[in-house]
């Protein structure tokens, strides 16, 4: 009998926790008619949650806010969500139901690279479109995906730049969580370096596995590779929650950014609002966009995202706003296709701009890359970044490095070529290329 | 400069304040009293100067910074120290700079001071003011400036930073500086490393004996500085000849050199197995709480990690509760964390593990269930993203024995509190009531049973104490990683490991297995990598279990035989 109970119980749970979610869409007012489906592709569950959740929010609001607008193409635009819980095959299980059942027009989804190239292949035999927001190791460019996050040469390449240029830099530490983004911008970066003519032993290249807690011995031998007075930095790929053990332990054994700073690449507000940053001031950022960049439609952003979340705590971050220039890239190519459709949508993408949230604008370029301002930022003591240095103008960004064997010789162009691995030696498109 | 020098070498116990004050005196009798009229105008120029930071960038500010030294005026050393301590403000209202007394973001109103007189002006809402920003390379000129003004500070302490700073960045001012410091400096610490400075600066003496002296001096002092010098001594230019044209000081310089690696190599051991004795002493932490409930009780807990994780959002709570007493807030944490997480373990057993005793495999899916619910319950309560638990004064910094070795508070006391929990948990076993009833009834349950001993309730709080040591855990992890819903997932692997590893059901075992999976783990890394390392570990872990499935402290006996 106690078991029936339970079991009533369940079920009574279970009904009115769908009866919740039914009645979401229905808005009293705003357009009407056939609803344009975004589908949103990020884990609310599991190790990435942490970053990917907010991504899921900030397309929730760019939808709501085109429906107030007055939709697309005068008809209402609804959002999809659902959760692959950090697990990669979930990913493609996923993307397909977003697109063969749910019948979805876009989808606006992904955070780490794996995740990415397992949901690749569902997109391209369904040709899907998904707009990817994150930073990352580039060597791809495929017809179903517009990256607007950034390219290699649009964060790392600045970054070491400035380092060497502004500040001075002589010796490198690369340390990055073993897996394939930190070891390709790595590999990138060790190739610019020695091209820039530092020596092989003045550049130390680590791994360490994902989640790393322990950096007593890393942090000790970076303290003794920076002791030979050449200026030092590290560049850091470390990945997600590794950072804060790593910031800790720098701080316990006094490595301050003025002796040794340690420049990173997946650090962002979000990550730093886990942390007492007090002992981390002055170490760097490279990034797009930072919540600290003075421009009137950053405060409009700003103010709007902490409506929508109802927190006035909450930060604002790169990845977020490449989607906001993502979302508003999608909708204008819609408007200037007058379709939905995928292949019209992606002939009107390249050369389509917006303004993205620094001031600058954003063009979707035939590589299916962006155009993005790059800016260093060092952190400050309440978790914030300033912008110590940033490029004149936006950089286009750059699927195949030309730092890189066997990819300097590499293009990718979706307008003229339609291909996205051509090689200008041989001239031969040899497909996509899913390595 | 000397002004400078004149106003904060003022009291100081003894000796010392005498010959500060006839140094004082001299001075004044070389400078004269300043009109009053020209220190006006002096500090209207000054003030003018300052001003100048509201609109300049990083460059501008350190070339204003220069100007600003160049005045000679008695407050250049407190505006700029303010300024690389993030305490110059602009007024937003007039654009005024002025010196804030604290910057505590918990304060409603800044004081707000003149940057020439230091006199209090105005007291205003942080809000209105505009913090004059700096950058690292800002920070660095900054901190080499002040430390020419502090090198003759009062303060024995400060000295000392001031001479390790100036010796970073060597040049012929600050030897000059050293020098003039070196004739009236009482503090050993403080003149060994002014010796270090002048020793350098020796190296480029016209004489070989002079250069020879100075070499032997520097052998065995652990400064890098110390180090490159010499690496440089005994290099070649490039061309084939030599930086030291002397063979006999080469030859000094090489064998300084030598002693100083021994002496590097030996402390380089000693930090490794430091590194390794406070990595083990994590694994043991985390460990213990397993020992009991999987050791003693033979219960498969895959929600320990998340009984760990509550443990460490307990901590978060109670420094919510006193954001005053930070300090404090991690000793008031680990009895809070200890209930919080051995009553969230007791309903555990009582809901779900008791159905279970004996069924491992089924135990194992349904707590893996459970830790699965806890970790979205602290996500739908506290969110996804991590919280900033923060470090307390003691605990943060490190004890530096010498240039080349320093063991960090916060791991210390992490190695001590892994300890005192240790033999808290033996007391308990050994000396208690309760502790009789866990190890009677581990040994036999029935015969324990048959002597009168209320089984079922000896399992609750078996498992409530298992639990609860993994709460107290948690409190210790919050000082070394993030405190999210994922803390207790990277654990997990690592305390099972420890515990099979050391001898189910052996405490002892737990602590000698921790211990040395630490220490094994830490010699590995520096020359397998943190990846390899970690393999290795496991594979030699896998073996030692091929040969020796109980552990390194079996149970013996024949309640043992039966498990």
């Amino acid at each position: 009998m106690k078991r029936i109970h339970a079991c009533l119980v369940i079920l009574a749970v279970a009904l009115t926790g769908c009866g919740g979610s039914g009645d979401a869409p229905e808005t009293a007012e705003g357009p009407t008619g056939n609803p344009i489906k975004v589908g949103v592709l990020h884990s609310l569950s599991g190790t990435m949650a942490i970053s990917e959740t907010t991504l899921k929010d900030t397309v929730l609001m760019m939808v709501d806010e085109q429906n107030a607008k007055g939709g697309l193409l005068g008809r209402p635009v609804e959002a999809v969500v659902v959760d692959p819980a950090s697990d990669w095959p979930l990913f493609a299980e996923r993307a397909r139901e977003l697109l063969e059942s749910e019948q979805v027009d876009v989808v606006f989804g992904c955070w780490t690279s794996v995740s990415r190239k397992s949901v690749l292949p569902v997109f391209e035999e369904n040709n899907g479109l998904l707009f990817y927001p994150v930073q990352y190791e580039g060597e791809e460019s495929s017809k179903n995906v517009i990256y607007t996050g950034a390219a290699p040469n649009q964060q790392a390449i600045p970054a070491i730049d400035y380092l060497m240029n502004e500040v001075g830099i002589e010796r490198w530490v690369l340390e990055g969580t073993d897996y394939v983004y930190p070891r390709t911008t790595n590999r990138i970066l060790e190739a610019y370096l020695k091209q820039k003519g530092v020596a092989e032993e003045d550049i130390s290249i680590n791994y360490t596995p994902f989640g790393h807690s322990d950096w007593q011995t890393r942090v000790s031998a970076i303290r003794r590779f920076g002791s030979t007075g050449k200026p030092t930095a590290v560049v850091s790929t470390i990945n997600g929650d590794a950072n804060v053990p790593f910031y800790l332990e720098l701080a316990n054994q006094e490595v301050s950014a003025d002796e040794i700073p340690v420049v990173a690449f997946s650090v962002g507000e979000e990550e730093l609002s886990g942390l007492d940053t007090t002992p981390l001031v002055g170490h760097l950022a490279a990034w797009n966009y930072f919540q600290s960049v003075d421009s009137a439609p950053n405060a409009e952003f700003i103010a709007k995202w902490k409506a929508f979340v109802a927190d006035a705590e909450r930060t604002t971050n790169d990845p977020m706003e490449a989607h906001y220039i993502g979302f508003n890239l999608w909708a204008k190519a819609v408007e200037k296709a007058g379709t939905t459709e995928v292949d019209a949508v992606l002939a009107a993408l390249p050369g389509t701009t917006t303004p993205n949230l620094t001031g600058g604008i954003a063009e979707v370029l035939p590589n299916h890359h962006i155009t993005k301002p790059v800016y260093i930022g060092e952190v400050q003591a309440n978790g914030q970044f300033d912008v110590v240095w940033q490029t004149d103008d936006t950089v286009p960004g750059d699927a195949w490095s030309d730092y890189l064997p066997g990819s300097e010789d590499t293009e990718a162009d979706w307008v003229t070529l339609n291909c996205g691995n051509y090689n200008t030696e041989t001239q031969v498109c040899s497909g996509q290329n899913y390595e | 400069m000397l002004r400078a020098e004149l106003r904060v070498g003022a009291p100081a116990p003894g000796g010392r304040w005498t010959l500060g004050l006839s140094l004082a005196w001299c001075l004044l009798l070389l400078t004269g009293p300043a009109p009053a009229a020209a220190a006006d105008t002096g500090d209207d120029a000054f003030r003018a100067l300052v001003a100048e930071f509201a609109d300049a960038n990083f460059r501008e500010k350190e070339a204003l910074a220069e100007r600003l030294l160049a005045t000679g005026h008695p407050r250049v050393r407190d505006v700029l120290t303010a300024l690389l301590e993030d305490r110059l403000f602009e007024r937003e209202r007039d654009r005024r700079i002025f010196v804030v007394e604290s910057n505590d973001e918990r304060l409603t109103a800044f004081r707000l001071l003149d940057p020439a007189s230091l006199d209090l002006v105005d007291a205003v809402a942080p809000d209105l003011l505009r913090r004059i920003i700096t950058n690292n390379r800002l920070r660095r000129f900054l901190r080499g400036t002040i430390a020419r003004f502090s090198l003759s500070s009062a303060d024995a302490g400060v000295r000392l930073e001031a001479a390790r700073e100036l010796l970073r960045g060597l040049d012929d001012e600050t030897i000059e500086l050293f020098r003039r410091r070196a004739a009236v400096e009482t503090d050993p610490d403080v003149s060994y490393e002014i010796e270090t400075a002048l020793s350098i600066a020796a190296l480029e003496d016209g004489d070989p004996h002079v250069r020879i002296e100075a070499v032997e001096r520097l052998s065995g002092r652990l400064n890098p500085v110390v180090h490159n010098r010499l690496t440089a001594l005994v290099a070649d230019t490039g061309n084939g000849g030599r930086v030291e044209p002397d063979a006999d000081v080469r030859a000094a310089a090489a064998d300084a050199l030598w002693q100083i690696d021994s002496m590097r190599n030996v402390y380089s051991v000693l930090e490794t197995v430091a590194f390794g004795l406070s990595l083990g002493s994590v694994l043991v932490l985390v460990a213990i709480g397993l020992a009991i409930t999987f050791g003693v009780m033979g219960v498969i807990n895959m929600a320990h990690g998340e009984l760990m994780m509550l443990g460490a959002y307990t901590t978060y709570v109670v420094q919510l509760w006193m954001p005053d007493l930070i300090g404090i807030s991690l000793l008031v944490a680990v009895p809070a964390a200890f209930l919080v997480a051995g009553s969230i373990g007791v309903l555990i057993e009582r809901s779900v593990i008791r159905f279970l005793y004996g069924r491992p495999l089924e135990t194992l899916l349904a707590t893996f269930g459970v830790s699965l619910v806890l970790q979205q319950l602290v996500r739908s309560v506290f969110s996804a993203n991590n919280r900033a638990v923060v470090t307390p004064s003691w605990m943060s910094g490190a004890l530096q024995f010498n240039e080349a070795f320093s063991l960090t508070w916060n791991r210390m006391y992490i190695v001590l509190f892994a300890l005192l929990v240790f033999a808290l948990v033996l007391a308990v076993l050994r000396r208690t009531r309760l502790g009789l009833d866990i190890r009677a009834v581990s040994q036999n349950r029935a015969m324990a049973r048959a002597m009168g001993v209320r089984t079922e309730r000896v399992d609750v709080m078996t498992f409530g104490l298992g639990a609860g040591i993994a709460g107290v855990a948690g409190v210790a992890l919050t000082q070394l990683t993030n405190v999210g819903p994922n803390l207790g997932q990277s654990y997990i692997v690592d305390s099972f490991m420890v515990v099979v590893f050391g001898g189910v059901g052996n405490l002892w075992g737990t602590l000698i297995g921790g211990m040395s999976l630490g220490i094994a783990n830490k010699l590995l890394e520096p020359f397998a990598g943190a990846v390899l390392g970690k393999i290795l570990v496991l594979v030699v872990l896998i073996l030692f279990i091929q040969r020796r499935p109980r552990g390194l402290f079996p149970q013996t006996g024949r309640a043992a035989e039966s498990m």
